[in-house]
């Protein structure tokens, strides 16, 4: 095993997990060339940035706990009514702010 | 004179265009940058390291699991092999951006897809269908994510010293309130209702089953697949 300073075992990391993520966004980028764009599959794509995004924030809404679940469901319903991203973004983040400032 | 076919002042237009529409969830970008860049000050990443991370990976959630597995000796290959599992979306991503890059040439492909980002890309995609959105568009956006990125994290490793606790001011769930103001514009009706639980359902036992990140890609697939293999009738016409 090489021995390495921590100065280079940071930056080995960092090239480390560079490489791969940027391997990963390149290789979905070319291998999607190669697939089928009709039917089932093309089904399959369109759904993906949907069910993704949904997969990403529900596990972390309810981790987040009580005032975290109404702060997502008005975060929802004001996006949903209002189509204001950056309204809804902020009605969470004080509710979550305001919830914690008070104990709950 | 117009030696070039192609004029970069349409190639301009979008970059601006696509970097404005990114302004909003940028903001966001910066307040949950400001916490990794507070984690990342205690532990004891340089403010330059630190930005060569975000240059370089450019993937928020996979930045805070490096953080946060960031203890000497570094675990060099239990951190690359956490930010493979996080990232692998990102295969998923880049295949659902192959529309738009339909015609480009690889170089293209190999210098644009660096720049993509889950909010930008998001922007992009529900734009994708309703206005003529192309690789420029993506890019403005990756640019202005990346500046917020950037500032946001920069910003909070040198308000270490003084803020000791951002969660008090709601910092952190920035990322869930981006997400969830966001998801609304890929609802496209009724249809969606079956492939979205099923996709919440699976993320949520998934998240408790399975160690790291995977529940984003094993929900987000169980959802696309029933999407895929659901059969959309008309009002009470039997399945067959």
């Amino acid at each position: 095993m090489i021995n390495l300073t921590p100065e280079q075992a940071t930056w080995l990391t960092i090239f480390c997990a560079a490489t791969v993520t940027y391997s990963l966004r390149l290789s979905g980028l070319l291998l999607a060339g190669r697939l089928p764009k009709t039917g089932r599959f093309k089904k399959f794509m369109d759904a993906l940035p949907g069910t993704i995004l949904l997969s990403l924030i529900v596990p972390a809404a309810i981790g987040a706990g009580p005032i975290g679940w109404l702060a997502t469901a008005l975060t929802g319903l004001c996006s949903l009514k209002t189509g204001n991203v950056f309204v809804s973004m902020l009605v969470g983040i004080v509710i979550v702010a305001a919830g914690r400032w008070f104990g709950l | 004179m117009n030696n070039t076919p192609t004029l970069p002042r349409e190639h301009l237009h979008h970059l601006r265009i696509g970097f404005t529409a990114n302004l909003v969830v940028a903001a966001s970008v910066g307040a949950y940058g400001s916490v990794l860049g507070l984690l990342a000050a205690q532990k004891g990443l340089t403010w330059f390291q630190l930005l060569i991370m975000n240059l370089s990976v450019f993937a928020g959630s996979a930045q805070f699991v490096m953080v946060d597995m960031w203890f000497p000796p570094l675990p060099i290959m239990e951190i690359t092999l956490a930010v493979l599992i996080i990232n692998m979306r990102y295969l998923l991503i880049g295949a659902s951006l192959n529309p738009l890059f339909e015609g480009k040439s690889l170089f293209q492909k190999m210098l644009f897809i660096h720049l993509v980002a889950d909010e930008n890309w998001a922007i992009t995609m529900a734009r994708f269908h309703k206005a003529t959105t192309t690789i420029w568009f993506l890019l403005g956006g990756g640019i202005c994510v990346q500046a917020a990125w950037c500032s946001g994290t920069i910003l909070g490793h040198r308000l270490g010293a003084v803020i000791s606790n951002p969660e008090q001011f709601g910092l952190d769930f920035s990322f869930v309130a981006v997400f969830t103001a966001l998801v609304f514009s890929f609802w496209k009706g009724r249809q969606d209702l079956f492939p979205w639980l099923v996709a919440a359902t699976v993320a949520v036992v998934s998240e408790s089953l399975l160690p790291g990140k995977w529940y984003i890609v094993c929900g987000g697939i169980s959802g696309a697949l029933v999407a895929a293999f659901q059969s959309v009738k008309p009002e009470g016409q039997a399945d067959d």
